[in-house]
């Protein structure tokens, strides 16, 4: 069964990629993660996302395009990634979902991925 | 008296004696989720009787009338035969006993531990069952610590109970034949929940934390109950030696510290001399067991802060027999370890080498091992990734940053 990891993280997190006494730890633990899933055999997917500062939200409200500057919820903690895993079964998920490093700092989201419908 | 006085007189009574009313009403009843229920119930009636009428002179006594009442209406309504005829015994044994019972009510704990690990509950269940009945913890502090989700838990919890209750699980504890096996999972739990709180180092979650605390307190009663058991001695003795070294664990800054680093100044010496008494208790007992090698192993360990080194042969011969004992991953990674101190890096790691590989790609602690052993051969390669793996699978933030330290310094070339 296949669930999605969302990876939550504070600004305080996100500024570790690029700060010269962070980043190498904060890229360090997140290549040896994917590295160990992927090792595992559970990897189905999964994609970094720049900062929410990055991010542009759109809505159509009567047909016309209501474009905004910004995430679509301003949390305290933001979206920053997410791995697809493929495993057994929720407790599986979780156990790989404690073992992101933003577990520690941040928060990790597992939702179970819906099937895709065939036809 | 104030809401606010009958609510900590009831919490206090809830603290001291949950698991002590759970398990009277339980093996009387042989319904374990019924009890439970009555009991809630008699919690509530005491938040609102107690604060107009006074805290009873015996708490638990008035909870235990009130459960048992809330227990006999209950049974009055049910259309099962066999927990209504239970349910009589409890009324015909209940009225002879009531006078006595103000006073004092036998501790069936011990009966409720051993139903809680029979065979024919799941194993993964059984932990987290005893948790429930006879310390009191919600499903949701159980899912926290077990990280599962919270509704599963709950529905787990449901079901061995509901198990328990129709498949007619004896009330009694086992026959003096089938004691040693039902007392092995009745401590395996016991320290599954130990390890659990111990996993989470230095407090970061308050709740795990207790969990170890539970279990030990568990484990006591467990030895206080059966003192004739070596092994509940053993295991006792096991968690007392790591509860032992909980303060020397981390830095003021909550980096990990290697057990071979550790300041020996900060192990508690009342903790380790129990720990040694029990240990000592226990092999007077002539009963040799898994957990007693695992506490004796820890012994070893806490030998250095008298004599400053560590035995690392008597550490190998001790982790030999527990691998005869009990061959567990965790046994078997620390054997290599010890064999790679006692004889030396090379056939410490071909014993790593030789554990099967599908056994161990997400075994954190033999990925850590590895890295430690290849660098110390001068094998780079083979040490980067084996120290990426370990970062990788680890879920302790400590660790992490400890082996990410590590990673660095060897390929800076350090030793």
């Amino acid at each position: 069964m296949k669930y999605a990891i969302l990876v939550y993280e504070s600004e305080t997190d996100v500024s570790r990629r690029t700060d010269d006494e962070h980043k190498a730890t904060y890229w360090g633990a997140f290549q040896a993660y994917s590295q160990a899933l992927a090792d595992a055999g559970v990897i189905a997917g999964g994609a970094a996302l720049h900062p929410s500062h990055a991010a542009t939200t759109i809505r159509l409200l009567n047909g016309q395009r209501q474009v905004q500057d910004g995430p679509y919820a301003d949390t305290k903690e933001q979206l920053g990634g997410f791995f697809v895993v493929d495993v057994p079964d929720l407790d599986a998920a979780l156990g790989w979902a404690a073992r992101c490093p933003a577990a520690a700092d941040g928060a990790v989201e597992v939702r179970p991925v819906l099937p895709m419908v065939e036809g | 008296m104030s809401a606010a006085d009958a609510r900590r007189a009831a919490e206090l009574a809830a603290r001291n004696s949950y698991g002590r009313l759970v398990a009277y009403l339980a093996v009387r009843s042989h319904d374990v989720a019924a009890a439970e229920d009555a009991l809630g119930d008699a919690f509530l009636a005491a938040l609102k009787t107690w604060p107009n009428r006074g805290v009873p002179d015996q708490p638990e006594a008035w909870l235990l009338v009130a459960a048992r009442r809330r227990l006999l209406d209950g049974a009055r309504q049910a259309k099962v035969k066999t927990s209504a005829a239970h349910t009589l015994k409890l009324i015909t044994v209940g009225a002879q006993a009531e006078a006595a019972l103000e006073v004092v009510f036998p501790d069936e704990r011990l009966k409720l531990l051993f139903i809680c690990a029979h065979p024919a509950i799941d194993a993964a269940i059984r932990t987290p069952l005893m948790l429930q009945t006879v310390l009191g913890f919600k499903a949701a502090q159980i899912a926290s610590a077990f990280l599962v989700a919270p509704t599963t838990i709950s529905q787990r919890l449901v079901r061995a109970k509901a198990k328990i209750r129709d498949a007619g699980i004896g009330f009694e504890l086992p026959d003096a034949q089938e004691l040693p096996t039902r007392l092995d999972a009745v401590l395996a739990a016991i320290y599954a929940a130990y390890s659990n709180g111990w996993e989470n180092v230095a407090g970061a979650d308050p709740r795990r934390k207790g969990l170890a605390q539970e279990a030990i307190w568990l484990a006591r009663l467990c030895v206080q109950l059966m003192p004739d058991a070596a092994e509940a001695r053993g295991l006792l003795a096991l968690m007392l030696h790591c509860e032992a070294r909980r303060g020397a664990r981390r830095t003021a800054q909550g980096a990990y510290v290697p057990l071979s680093e550790q300041d020996v100044g900060l192990w508690s010496q009342p903790l380790l001399d129990e720990a040694e008494h029990e240990l000592a208790q226990a092999a007077k007992l002539h009963q040799l067991g898994r957990f007693q090698l695992e506490a004796a192993i820890q012994s070893t360990h806490a030998q250095r802060a008298l004599t400053g080194r560590t035995d690392w042969q008597t550490l190998a011969l001790l982790y030999e027999g527990l691998i005869q004992q009990s061959p567990t991953l965790g046994a078997l990674v620390g054997h290599a370890a010890a064999i790679a101190e006692a004889k030396g890096v090379e056939p410490g790691l071909a014993l790593l080498e030789a554990l099967p590989s599908e056994a161990v790609s997400s075994y954190q602690p033999y990925w850590a091992l590895s890295a430690h052993l290849l660098r110390r051969l001068g094998r780079q390669a083979l040490a980067r990734q084996a120290y990426t793996r370990a970062i990788g699978l680890a879920e302790d933030p400590a660790i992490r940053a400890f082996l990410v330290g590590q990673a660095a310094s060897a390929e800076a070339g350090l030793a």
